[in-house]
C-alpha cells in the first residue's frame, strides 16, 4: 500500500516507529498532487518547500519522543480557512492575492497538533454551490469518473482525500458542503454540532448555520480530528463550554441495543431507486449488528429547502457587505454569477416591506424544523437518512439552473437549520460511483455518530477502494 | 413573485449589466415562487429561532488585548496614506 493511502491511525503508528518518516509521508501526498492537480484542479495553493520544511520539524519532534494527535501528519485546508502569509482566496476573484495576516483558530489548533500544511484546496466561491462548479478557478473533477462533479462546496477537500492528495482536509458545511462531497468521494465527512468548532478565521458564508468540520477516509480518522478542532473559542462567541469528550472512547462499542430511526420523507419520489436500495442494505446491515430500526417522521422537511434558502442568502447578503475592495482583495465587479445571485436574493427578503414575509417566516419554520428533530430524538438515538437524492450529476447540467443545484441540498439543509452533527459515510458504489448515508444525532453526539459509522466501516472497509490506478 | 433586480442591485451595491438584469429577473422570481410555498406552513404562535444551541447572552470582559498591528492591518489595501486606509471623499466641499 502506498504511504499516502494509509488512514491517520495507520500512519501514525508507523511513524512512531520510525517505519517511515513524515518527510516520506508528505513526498508521498505532494507527489500524488503533482501527479493529479493539473486534471482534477483540486489545489488552489499548493506550500511545498513550506510542507517539507514542517515535515523535517515534526520528524524531528518523533526523534525525540513527542506525541501530538497529528505529529507529521499532512492535511489540506479548504481555502476558506485563513492562513498567515498563505493567500486564501475563498475561490473568488475578489480575494485573488488576499495574504491574511493571522491564522484561523482552527488552522492554529492544527499547527498545535503537529499538521503539516500541504495547501490550500478548491471550492465554490465563498462556499455557494453543491457541485464544485461555481469556483472562479474552474471545477474540481470527480476523480472516480472525471465527466462528473465532486460534489460541494468542499470540493477540492473531498477529492484531496478520496485520492491520497492529503490524509485529511477541513470543509465548511453551510447546508451540506462537506456531507455531499463526501458521499460523491468515498470519504467521511463530518459536519459537527453548530458550535462544536470555532468558526474564527473562517471566512464567513451563512453565520447561524456554518458548520467547521473535514474529511477522512475513516470515522476513526474523524473522530482524531475533532479532537484537535472542538472546543470554546474565545474568538466565537458561538462556541458553548460543552466539554469536549474523548472522540474515539465509545468507537468499538457496537450497535447492539441503539434506536436507529429512519425519517419516510427522506425517501420520496425523487430519491434514486438505485441509492433506495444501497441504504437499505445498510438498515439491514445495523439490524443484524443488533440495532433496532423504527419508522419515523420529520413533517417539516419538505419546506427546509425554501426556509434554507432565505435564511442562508439572507445572511450571505450581510456577511458579504465587507467586501468593498478597500482594505483588501477586489472590488465588487469581481463577484461571480453565483454570488451576486445570493447576494440579490438576501438583500431583497432583508429589504423594507419583504423582511416579515420572508426571513421572519422562515426563521418561525425553522423552530418547527427544530422541533421535528427534538420529538424524533425522544424516540430514537440516531437518524440515518441519504445524503443526496441523486448520484454526482455531470459537470454543466445544472449550472444553467440555480434552483436544480439548490435542490440537491434537500436532506442536507435541515441539519444545519436544527443546529445538529452529521456524519457523511460511504456504504459502496453505483455505476462506479460513490455513495453515502448520513448518520444524525442530537446536538453534541459526535461520539454516537462515530461509533454508529464505525461499526459499519470496519465490517465493509469502503476506505480501501482508491480512484487511483 | 417579481423582483425589481435594479433596484435590489442597487441597494446591494452590485454593477449589473444589462443583459445580467433580464436572468437575474428570470432566475430569482423562479427562486421566490418555489420560496412562497412557506405561506401555506402554520406558525402562528411560534418563535423565531435564530441560534440552536441555547446560548444567551455570551459576553467578556471589556479588556483590551494585543490585536492586529498596524501594517499588518493594512498589509492587503492598495490604497492608503500616512499609515491609514484611502478612501474616496463621501461629503463634497
Amino acid at each position: 500500500m502506498k504511504l499516502n493511502e494509509l488512514t491517520i491511525k495507520q500512519a501514525k503508528e508507523r511513524l512512531k516507529k520510525k517505519q517511515f518518516s513524515s518527510v516520506d509521508l508528505t513526498n508521498a501526498c505532494l507527489e500524488q498532487i503533482m501527479k493529479k492537480n493539473k486534471n482534477l484542479n483540486v489545489f488552489i495553493t499548493v506550500c511545498e518547500s513550506l510542507a517539507l520544511e514542517n515535515a523535517k520539524k515534526a520528524d524531528k519532534l518523533i526523534s525525540v519522543g513527542q506525541d501530538l494527535p497529528l505529529l507529521g501528519i499532512p492535511i489540506a485546508l479548504k481555502d476558506l480557512f485563513s492562513t498567515k502569509g498563505i493567500e486564501t482566496s475563498a475561490g473568488s476573484n475578489v480575494l485573488k492575492g488576499y495574504i491574511p495576516p493571522y491564522d484561523a483558530t482552527v488552522v492554529v489548533k492544527l499547527k498545535q497538533a503537529g499538521a503539516v500544511i500541504l495547501g490550500k484546496t478548491n471550492l465554490d466561491a465563498w462556499a455557494h454551490g453543491s457541485s464544485g462548479e461555481n469556483s472562479d478557478f474552474g471545477p474540481t473533477k470527480n476523480p472516480w469518473n472525471t465527466n462528473f462533479v465532486p460534489g460541494g462546496s468542499s470540493s477540492g477537500s473531498a477529492v484531496s482525500v478520496a485520492t491520497g492528495m492529503s490524509m485529511a482536509s477541513t470543509g465548511t458545511d453551510t447546508g451540506g458542503s462537506i456531507r455531499l462531497p463526501a458521499s460523491f468521494t468515498n470519504t467521511v465527512g463530518l459536519k459537527p454540532t453548530y458550535g462544536r468548532v470555532s468558526r474564527n478565521g473562517i471566512i464567513a458564508m451563512a453565520s447561524s448555520l456554518d458548520s467547521i468540520g473535514h474529511f477522512t477516509k475513516t470515522a476513526e480518522d474523524s473522530a482524531l480530528f475533532l479532537q484537535v478542532t472542538a472546543g470554546k473559542d474565545e474568538f466565537d462567541a458561538t462556541t458553548p463550554s460543552v466539554e469536549v469528550p474523548d472522540y474515539t472512547k465509545d468507537l468499538e462499542k457496537g450497535v447492539k441495543g441503539l434506536k436507529i430511526g429512519i425519517p419516510k420523507e427522506y425517501f420520496i419520489k425523487g430519491l434514486d431507486k438505485n441509492i433506495k436500495e444501497e441504504v437499505k442494505k445498510a438498515f439491514r446491515f445495523y439490524e443484524s449488528q443488533g440495532a433496532e430500526i423504527i419508522d419515523i417522521s420529520l413533517p417539516n422537511t419538505e419546506y427546509a429547502i425554501a426556509t434554507y434558502y432565505i435564511i442562508q442568502p439572507a445572511e450571505v447578503s450581510s456577511n458579504l457587505a465587507r467586501y468593498d475592495g478597500i482594505r483588501f482583495g477586489q472590488d465588487r465587479r469581481a463577484f461571480g454569477e453565483e454570488a451576486k445571485r445570493r447576494i440579490m436574493l438576501g438583500t431583497f427578503t432583508l429589504s423594507v416591506g419583504y423582511y416579515d414575509a420572508y426571513y421572519k417566516k422562515a426563521m418561525k419554520v425553522r423552530t418547527l424544523i427544530l422541533r421535528d428533530f427534538e420529538e424524533a430524538f425522544k424516540k430514537v438515538d440516531a437518524i440515518i437518512t441519504p445524503v443526496s437524492p441523486t448520484m454526482p450529476w455531470k459537470i454543466g447540467e445544472r449550472v444553467d439552473d440555480p434552483l436544480a443545484m439548490y435542490l440537491s441540498d434537500v436532506f442536507a439543509a435541515p441539519i444545519n437549520l436544527a443546529g445538529l452533527p452529521g456524519l457523511s459515510v460511504p456504504i459502496g458504489f453505483i455505476d462506479g460511483l460513490p455513495v453515502g448515508i448520513q448518520i444524525l444525532g442530537p446536538h453534541f453526539s459526535e461520539n454516537l455518530l462515530f461509533r454508529i459509522a464505525h461499526a459499519y466501516e470496519t465490517a465493509h472497509k469502503w476506505y480501501e477502494r482508491t480512484p487511483n490506478e | 413573485m417579481k423582483i425589481d433586480v435594479k433596484h435590489v442591485a442597487k441597494l446591494a451595491n452590485i454593477p449589473l449589466k444589462n443583459d445580467e438584469v433580464k436572468k437575474y429577473e428570470n432566475q430569482l422570481s423562479q427562486i421566490l415562487e418555489y420560496i412562497e410555498k412557506l405561506t401555506k406552513v402554520n406558525t402562528d404562535n411560534i418563535k423565531e429561532t435564530s441560534q440552536t444551541t441555547g446560548l444567551e447572552n455570551v459576553t467578556r470582559d471589556d479588556v483590551a488585548s494585543p490585536s492586529l498591528k498596524q501594517d499588518e492591518a493594512l498589509s492587503n489595501t492598495k490604497s492608503k496614506h500616512n499609515s491609514l486606509f484611502k478612501v474616496k471623499a463621501i461629503f463634497e466641499e
